[in-house]
């Protein structure tokens, strides 16, 4: 049986890692290579980098770390940032990333996730949606959310486009819920519960986690494939081995076994 | 010992290399049929669809090349399943050199397609490939199609029934995980195939 993934995120801004509340005011959490290494060693499922700075400045994601990652990695990661067309993501995945995470490129060109699957396989496409919920109740896309200064709202529903990319081949689609982002209050389980309904591809819950409580109501309320969290994870206040423990004793199956250091 | 991963276009090929490194095997990167044929091990990796994968080896002129190797040869992920007699994507008819067909999984409201993600081995039958491996290993695939159990399958994986997680027949065996990336689990396994 498949096991629920916990993933943690490193965005990176200038070849760091950094975090920010509600994607906004980012300090510096780390060397790339250090922290992928460590959440290795502490049992990670899987490493999703996201380039933050690069979509809105207009530029693709930077090789150099992601060869170093590849070359010291032994679990799968992903990245994102800025990727535009199809040589680009080529670029990333030579250097040694599993997959490639798109998200504004896709919305300013949809045609985009075609091409990716086409290319390289709908398992190498992953698409990130940034969501964030209006005044009428209607969760709506949102664009270029790396800069504050640059983030645009899209009449785009977040349903609808999720279906969208489906049928376009995504392969896997990883939901940022904004609302919740960065304040620890939990997932937004709410937003992830209706999404599920119609995402047919594995779903990763993004924003919000806090405690791991949040992370069981993620795999048991809204039935997600993977959790992702960053800042918990960077700051220590939750051990991926505890959380792991804990999740199985809650009765999710998570991969425990050969998961910590070298035999 | 000299390690060829043949480079028939696929993405995962750094990835696969630099776990051979983290074993102490610097293996190069060929798509040189005489570099293949007198290689101690050759490794198939792969991501990407049967068809192009196919048509990228008759390309290169390897499919006789692989065909005629008698040295231990791994196929990884894609690389397995053109190891086998035909592939449900595409329609395409592969190497040949196991015979086994590739099929797509069902998908079903509780079975997402693709299966991304980390899932337990089961050995079937015993195998030096298998050496050291226990009973509930995880490792980590990513696919839409898959071998069925049969005949030559000596690992086993659950997903909405059993499939064949690693095949073997005779000089070629093929693992459906991603070795590369299924942490100390994956080591070993690759770390077997160099030792067969």
């Amino acid at each position: 049986m498949l096991s629920r993934r916990i993933i943690p995120c490193l965005d990176v801004r200038d070849g760091k890692v950094v975090k920010g509340v509600r994607f906004r005011d980012h300090v510096v959490m780390g060397e790339i290579v250090d922290l992928a290494l460590r959440y290795r060693d502490e049992g990670a499922d899987e490493l999703v980098f996201y380039d933050i700075t690069a979509s809105p400045e207009g530029r693709s994601v930077d090789r150099g770390w992601v060869e170093r990652v590849a070359r010291v990695i032994d679990i799968p990661f992903c990245v994102a940032g800025g990727i535009r067309s199809v040589d680009e993501a080529r670029a990333v995945l030579h250097a040694g990333a599993d997959k490639i995470s798109v998200n504004s490129p896709a919305l300013e060109r949809p045609e985009l996730v075609d091409e990716l699957a086409t290319a390289f396989g709908v398992q190498c496409v992953v698409v990130g949606i940034d969501s964030m919920r209006d005044a009428d109740g209607e969760w709506r896309v949102r664009q270029y959310t790396g800069d504050p200064s640059k983030t645009r709202s899209l009449s785009r529903r977040t349903i609808d486009w999720m279906i969208e990319v489906q049928r376009r081949g995504a392969g896997e689609i990883v939901l940022n819920c904004m609302d919740s982002d960065g304040v620890r209050k939990g997932y937004d389980l709410e937003q992830l519960g209706k999404v599920r309904a119609v995402c047919h591809v594995p779903l990763i819950a993004s924003g919000g986690a806090g405690a791991v409580e949040h992370f069981r109501d993620a795999f048991t309320q809204a039935r997600v494939d993977g959790a992702l969290a960053a800042s918990v994870f960077h700051s220590g206040a939750i051990g991926i081995p505890d959380l792991k423990r804990y999740l199985q004793h809650q009765g999710v199956v998570v991969r425990l076994q050969g998961s910590c250091g070298h035999e | 010992m000299s390690v060829v991963l043949v480079d028939a276009g696929g993405t995962n090929i750094g990835s696969v290399r630099y776990a051979l490194q983290r074993l102490g095997v610097d293996a190069s990167l060929t798509s040189d049929a005489a570099q293949i044929r007198t290689a101690d091990k050759v490794i198939l990796p792969g991501v990407g669809a049967a068809g192009p994968g196919m048509a990228r080896l008759r390309e290169l002129g390897l499919v006789d090349v692989i065909r005629g190797l008698t040295q231990p040869v791994l196929g990884v992920c894609l690389g397995m399943q053109l190891l086998c007699a035909h592939s449900a994507e595409g329609d395409t008819d592969c190497l040949d050199v196991i015979p086994a067909n590739v099929s797509r999984f069902q998908e079903t409201p509780d079975l997402c397609v693709p299966h991304m993600g980390w899932n337990r081995l089961s050995t079937v039958a015993r195998h030096p490939l298998l050496d050291h491996l226990e009973e509930g290993d995880w490792a980590y695939f990513v696919h839409s199609y898959a071998v069925p159990m049969g005949e030559y399958t000596l690992a086993s994986t659950d997903y909405g029934g059993g499939f064949s997680a690693v095949i073997a027949k005779d000089n070629f065996h093929g693992m459906q995980f991603h070795p590369e990336r299924s942490a100390n689990v994956g080591a070993k396994l690759l770390k077997n195939f160099l030792e067969l």
